[in-house]
Parts: structure tokens; C-alpha cells; sequence
């Protein structure tokens, strides 16, 4: 140490114990600048885990009551939990992970999070600075391993700028296209001291995502969308995104105008399902009528989706006689997979409000005509009734499983949220459910990660506490996170989990069945566990139903108990989820189930090779 | 208002070279950033080049060429833009004119008629010799792509030894300048 730093070094001792307790009160560890800052940013429950490397912010969370903990089995089911708690509540979910495997396991969550837009914030842990690179205990490259799973992320080396960063995280995760966000934080960090600052009330200085949509384009979106003769509007989960609101705005712009109005998979709730202008999910296991619809408009108006494959079919042949219209908050979805005509970069909500006051100004008569030929048209692609089942037999077929389930929930009144797995369950969960209102839906859409229902219904029912929240599961995504039917215990959280048992990976056997000349190459479900036993040893209530008499009596007795269940029930082996726009398909060759005649159009060699 | 934002055509399926110049904060990770999405998204990387530009360092400017179909190209500029750290993305091959200029020291070992050859050549293509030994020459040229290709192959009769160059910078003609 050179005289001059150890001159300086004494001033500044000098200097503070000059400062009187206000200004000294600003100084605080990093776990606890943290815990401020999460304050200050509204969260109110974090899931997580705890770990050597995040000790001291769990030793900061003991000492305070500001912030419930809750403690996951398992980090994935934390990210999950997390995504179930934001898409129900349209909040900024949190999560609080250990270094290496604790920020490896959150992985998977964090994608489905950045595929499905959920905005998260999670912390890891993570070895001290000066250990970073060396290989120490429990480290990994988390900020470059999660680079590309996240909206952003962050590595905080120097305490100062803290408090900074975790405001800015969570600006980042709720602004724009949401997504999730890491912030990795070194054991000194946390440990040592530093100031606090408050949120900045300053615009970012670089990012700015635009709201308002450009009022020129508005009015050319009107002019095309008055001119339509067969228009259709296709909403997806940015309404969900933009606020209950967006979705208010999405129906009376359906009803002033008109149009026929379909749901992608994330946007399921954003319209009425029981209203007639609703003519269902579209997509690979869309409605006939809907695909068809989408097929022959010649006006397309695409609020907050994002043309998907799993919607879009083959590329080539999607909607080819439409003007497309398309509205995104995301600029980097406009003409990424379908060009389009018009494109309104903005918020869903915003977007629709425009959108309704432009239509209102105008004095451009619409094709009303050509409108009540368009819906004749519709009708009579409704009236194939591609949902239809027969249930016969002494076997419960799970169309009707989900279907009754609905209906009796539905009489029962209560506000309900329905999580899913993936798979067969989870189609047709979005083919019978029906849904009134937005963020009552939430499942793995973009990621597909079986394991995602259980977590995610945790998340809802800790943030809708009242509520009643039914994970629809398949018997093989259930085992992926089982473990966390002991959360649902610790916390006394009433999730209902209702088991489509058919002992298969029921969409990789269709698949098999329908593309691999029925090979079911390790496809069948060996080994299965009693879930009622299971369900016992993890403190819940167990249930079987295998008969169809006894469907009904079970889903009651399911929703009447006050604690967890699972109900297994056992359905149909054989069954598949139709209708499918096999892979490499149009919209318009889409095969319908046994029950219903035409359409029917094998997968070309082109398909095969598609997801 | 503002202006409308116009439409690339999409009917455009030829590929073409774009270079395009983004602002960014001098961060740790930035550029592994950047590179990570071309490599994650399948898109070209033909050059690339990064340095602090402003006073205090903070701002870095990378310029990348690169190509691809119309769509692709204002995909790659979308997504460039909603990087957080990203301040401005600029294409500077449909703004309006620009220059791109390229370094590159090229060194060439020979003796007799082919040194005086390669000097007389340096000299038609304005390269500035750097370092000269009995049986060595580097050059130091600069000038757009095709130039210094042009050069090289010029050189590799002549005893070519080793190439670097440090990749293409562009900046827009006229009083436009691109600010954070």
C-alpha cells in the first residue's frame, strides 16, 4: 500500500464516522438490497430453493416478512411455479436458485418462459467473483448458459450497481414481448455491503419497445378489414399478455364487426368460448371449422400471435388468398415465419383500442352481404361437429372425461384455472374446456415441457388462493414432477390433479400409429404407480375411476374434498386426438376422426421430417 | 406523425449483403450476445468488428456484414434491436450511400524480380510497406473488400506468406451520423 492510498484510506474511516445514522442506515448487505428492491418491485412470493451460494439471501428472507418464501422440490417446478403465478396473475413472477445445478435444473423453465413470453425474474446463485472460472464447488457459466434462454440476463460483479440491476430486470421482464430474466449473483456480493437506490423513473436508455401503433397503419387495417368479404380474427396470447383489458377491447371489436374470431393454443380465454362469433382453437388440432375459416378468408387480422408452425401448417399453402394484418408487440414477429400486408407493432390492448375508435370513425360501409354468405359458409363447416365422440361401451373415452369435467365445474360456479401437461390430454383439455375469460389457461405451448402442469397449478393456487385450480395431466408428464405433490402438501394447497390415464405417451403412440406403421417403440407406460397410494403418501386424497357410470361421482367427490387430490382416470388406450393437420399439411387437409367422413389425407415424405 | 414504417419485399428472394452498423453498451457479454443469436438462429456472420467508440467507453460499435434474403435481413436487424444492450441498429446498405473500408497487412516472402515486383504492385494499389527485412515484405492496405482481394491474389505468385485482415467497417456518407 503506497502512504498516499493509506492517507485516503484514513480520511475516508474519518469521514465515516463523521456521517450521522441517516445517511449510514443507506449501507446494507447485498442479500438484503436485494429483498428491498423485490420489495420496491411488488413481489410478494418467491419460489425457490436453497443452496450454499445463495445462503445469505435466505438468511435475509428469515428475517423479514415482507416476502413468502416457497419452498419447490425441485428448481424446475420453481421457474414453473413461477410461470403459473405470472400467466394467472399477469405479475412478474420471482424465483431464487442455487449456483450450478440449481441454475442448471431452472433451464427448461426459463425456455418455456421465453417461448410462451411469461415475464420472470429469478436469481442464482453463484461462487464468489474471485473463484469464478476456477471450477470451484457447484459453478457453472450460468449467464452464458442461459444466455440463450432468457430475454436477458445479468452477472452482478460489482455491488454498486445491485439495486440497479434487479430494477432494471424486472422492467425488462414486463415491458415489451415479456420474458424471463436471470440475474446471477456471487456469494461476496451478496454478502458484502453497498448503497440502495430506488427504482429510476427515467426512461431505459436503450430499451424502449413501442406501444402505441402507428395511426396511419391503423387506418389502412381498417380500410381493409371494412372491405373484408370473409374476414377472420386469430388472438393469440399476447392479449393475454396486454391485461384483462385487451381482452375486453378483442371481444367488442369481434362483436362491432361481426367476424368469426378463433384462439391459438396461448390465447385460449381471450374471447368467450360459449359465444357464437367463436368458432374454436385453430392449428394441427384445431376445429375443422376454423382451420377452414382461416384457409378461405381474405382478410386475416392476427392480434398477438405469432404464426406458428403448429398453427400455420404448411407454410406455402397458409391462407393464400389473405391480406394479412398482424399485431405484435414484438417487431421480430412481423414477417418472421408469413409475410404480411399490414403490420401493427404495438400492445394488443392499445392496438384494439385503436383499432375500435378507427373502425367507429370511418364511414366505409361494410360487405355485410358478403359477411352473411361468409358465416352461412362457417355454419356449415360448423355443423360437421369435428369435436364429436361417441361414448359407449364400458370405456371412459377422455374427450368425455374432459367434458364432464368441464360441464360439472362449470355448474359447481367457481373460478377456475386449468393447468396442463403435454400431450394428447393437453388438446384435448383445450379441445372440451371451455374458457370465458383470460389468464385461466395455462399451459406449455411453444416449449412443450411435460412437467409443466403440476408446478404451474401450484403457482396459481398460491396466488389465487380461493380459487380452484385443476392440473390435466397425462399419467407419463405427471411422473416428470411428481415430487412437488409434497409442496402442495407443506403449503395445504388444493390443487385437484386429474390423471387422462391410457397408460401410453398417448401423442408419441398416435404419432407412432399414425406416421411409424404402429411401432410403439418405447412408447407404453410400464411400471406405473398406484396413484392412489401415492397420492396418500404424499398427504393427498387418491382417487380411481375406470367405469364411465362412475365418472361423474368422481370428479365431484374430487372438487368437494378441501386438500390436494389426484384423480386417475383410466380412459381409452387406442384413443387419438382429432381433428390433425398432419405435419407438411394445409389447413384444409386435415384428418377428422373416425366419426366423421372426408378430409382424409396421409402424411407426404415432406411431413415426416417435421416436428 | 411518424413516418410509416415501410415493408421489405418479401416477393425479394435473392440473396444480398448487408452491413450493418450497431451501437451497443461496451458490457461483458455483449458480443457473445450478438454472435450467439446468428449462431442460435442459423444466420451468416461473413464479417465482423467491434471497438469502443465514444469518450468514456461505454458505447461500442460492431459492424456486421452479412447476407441474405430481404426477409432474413430485416429479421436479423429485428432481433439485433431488441437486445437490451442495443441502442441502434443501421443498415447502412439501404440508408443511402456509405463507405466500408477494410485493414489488412498481408506479408510476402521473396527475393530478386519478384520483390521488385511486388513493391512495384504495393505501389500501383497504394499499399504502404510496414516492415521490410532482406527476404520480406508486409503491406499495410486498406480499401474495400475486393480491392484487398484483388491484391492478395496479386501476391500469392510472389511468395504470399500470411494474411490478416481485421474485417469491414462501414460508416454513412454525408452529414447523417448514427448516435446512441
Amino acid at each position: 500500500m503506497t502512504p498516499g492510498e493509506a492517507n485516503s484510506e484514513s480520511q475516508n474511516l474519518m469521514s465515516a464516522t463523521l456521517q450521522t445514522a441517516a445517511s449510514a442506515a443507506e449501507t446494507m448487505s447485498g442479500a438484503e438490497i436485494v429483498l428491498r428492491a423485490l420489495k420496491e418491485q411488488g413481489v410478494e412470493v418467491i419460489f425457490g430453493y436453497p443452496g450454499g451460494a445463495v445462503l445469505p439471501l435466505y438468511d435475509a428472507l428469515f428475517n423479514q416478512n415482507a416476502i413468502r418464501h416457497i419452498l419447490v422440490r425441485h428448481e424446475q417446478a420453481a421457474v414453473h411455479a413461477a410461470e403459473g403465478y405470472a400467466r394467472s396473475t399477469g405479475k412478474v413472477g420471482c424465483v431464487l436458485v442455487t449456483s450450478g445445478p440449481g441454475a442448471t435444473n431452472a433451464v427448461t423453465g426459463l425456455l418455456d418462459a421465453l417461448m410462451d413470453s411469461v415475464p420472470l425474474v429469478c436469481l442464482t446463485g453463484q461462487v464468489p467473483t474471485h473463484l469464478i472460472g476456477n471450477d470451484a464447488f457447484q459453478e457453472a457459466d450460468t449467464t452464458g448458459i442461459t444466455r440463450p434462454v432468457t430475454k436477458h440476463n445479468y452477472l452482478v460483479k460489482d455491488i454498486k450497481k445491485l439495486a440497479g440491476v434487479v430494477h432494471e430486470a424486472f422492467y425488462v421482464a414486463r415491458s415489451g414481448r415479456p420474458g424471463p430474466v436471470v440475474i446471477d449473483l456471487p456469494k461476496d456480493i451478496l454478502i458484502g455491503q453497498g448503497p440502495y437506490s430506488e427504482a429510476p423513473t427515467a426512461p431505459h436508455r436503450s430499451y424502449r419497445p413501442q406501444r402505441e401503433p402507428n395511426a396511419e397503419l391503423v387506418a389502412q387495417a381498417v380500410k381493409l378489414l371494412k372491405g373484408a368479404k370473409r374476414p377472420i380474427v386469430y388472438a393469440g396470447g399476447g392479449v393475454v399478455n396486454a391485461g384483462p383489458e385487451a381482452s375486453r377491447l378483442l371481444t367488442e371489436f369481434v362483436r362491432l364487426t361481426g367476424f368469426p374470431c378463433t384462439n391459438t393454443l396461448m390465447g385460449l380465454g381471450t374471447y368467450p368460448s360459449t359465444d357464437r362469433q367463436f368458432v374454436g382453437m385453430l392449428g394441427m388440432h384445431g376445429t375443422y371449422e376454423a382451420n377452414l375459416a382461416m384457409h378461405g378468408c381474405d382478410v386475416m387480422l392476427n392480434v398477438g400471435a405469432r404464426f406458428d408452425d403448429r398453427v400455420t401448417g404448411r407454410l406455402n399453402a397458409f391462407a393464400p388468398t389473405a391480406k394479412k394484418i398482424h399485431v405484435d408487440i414484438d417487431q421480430s414477429s412481423i414477417n418472421k415465419n408469413v409475410p404480411v400486408d399490414i403490420a401493427l407493432v404495438g400492445d394488443a390492448g392499445l392496438t384494439l383500442k385503436a383499432l375500435l375508435e378507427a373502425w367507429k370513425a370511418s364511414e366505409q360501409p361494410q360487405h355485410t352481404g358478403a359477411l352473411a354468405e361468409w358465416w352461412t359458409q362457417i355454419e356449415e363447416w360448423r355443423g360437421k361437429d369435428c369435436l364429436r365422440y361417441r361414448q359407449e361401451g364400458s370405456i371412459i373415452k377422455p374427450q368425455h372425461a374432459i367434458r364432464r369435467l368441464y360441464e360439472i365445474t362449470r355448474e359447481g360456479g367457481r373460478d377456475t384455472f386449468i393447468t396442463t401437461e403435454v400431450g394428447q390430454h393437453q388438446m384435448w383439455a383445450a379441445q372440451y374446456f371451455g374458457f370465458e375469460k383470460p389468464n385461466r389457461w395455462m399451459t406449455s405451448g411453444g416449449l412443450g415441457t411435460m412437467g409443466y402442469g403440476l408446478p404451474a397449478a401450484m403457482g396459481v393456487q398460491i396466488a389465487n388462493p380461493d380459487a380452484l385450480v385443476i392440473d390435466i395431466a397425462g399419467e407419463a408428464s405427471i411422473l416428470m414432477n411428481i415430487q412437488e405433490m409434497a409442496t402442495l402438501a407443506q403449503y395445504r394447497l388444493p390443487v385437484k390433479v386429474f390423471i387422462l390415464n391410457n397408460e401410453y405417451m398417448g401423442m408419441v403412440r398416435q404419432w407412432q400409429e399414425l406416421l411409424h406403421g404402429g411401432r410403439y417403440s418405447e412408447s407404453y407406460s410400464a411400471a406405473l404407480p398406484d396413484f392412489v397410494k401415492l397420492a396418500d403418501s404424499f398427504h393427498a386424497r387418491g382417487l380411481r375411476v375406470t367405469r364411465p357410470e362412475d365418472l361423474d361421482a368422481g370428479i365431484r367427490e374430487m372438487l368437494a374434498h378441501p386438500g390436494p387430490v389426484i384423480m386417475d382416470c383410466a380412459v381409452a388406450k387406442d384413443e387419438n386426438c382429432f381433428p390433425m393437420i398432419p405435419s407438411g399439411a394445409a389447413h384444409n387437409e386435415m384428418i377428422l376422426g373416425p366419426d366423421q367422413e372426408g378430409g382424409v389425407k396421409g402424411v407426404t415424405d415432406e411431413g415426416k421430417v417435421l416436428v | 406523425m411518424p413516418a410509416v414504417p415501410t415493408m421489405p419485399d418479401i416477393n425479394e428472394t435473392k440473396l444480398r449483403n448487408a452491413t450493418i452498423a450497431v451501437l451497443v453498451d461496451n458490457e461483458p457479454g455483449i458480443l457473445a450476445r450478438v454472435v450467439g443469436l446468428f449462431s442460435g438462429r442459423g444466420y451468416n456472420i461473413e464479417s465482423l468488428t467491434v471497438a469502443p467508440v465514444d469518450e468514456d467507453r461505454a458505447i461500442s460499435r460492431i459492424t456486421i456484414v452479412t447476407s441474405g434474403t430481404e426477409m432474413v435481413i430485416e429479421q436479423i436487424k429485428a432481433q439485433l434491436d431488441r437486445l437490451v444492450p442495443v441502442r441502434k441498429v443501421c443498415d447502412l446498405s439501404i440508408e443511402g450511400p456509405h463507405l466500408a473500408r477494410e485493414l489488412m497487412l498481408i506479408k510476402v516472402v521473396c527475393t530478386g524480380e519478384q520483390r521488385m515486383e511486388a513493391l512495384r504492385l504495393a505501389d500501383a494499389f497504394r499499399a504502404r510497406v510496414v516492415d521490410a527485412t532482406a527476404a520480406s515484405f508486409v503491406f499495410e492496405m486498406t480499401g474495400n473488400g475486393d480491392k484487398l482481394d484483388a491484391f492478395t491474389a496479386l501476391m500469392r505468385p510472389l511468395g504470399l506468406a500470411e494474411v490478416v485482415r481485421t474485417g469491414v467497417i462501414g460508416i454513412a456518407r454525408g452529414t447523417y451520423s448514427l448516435k446512441a
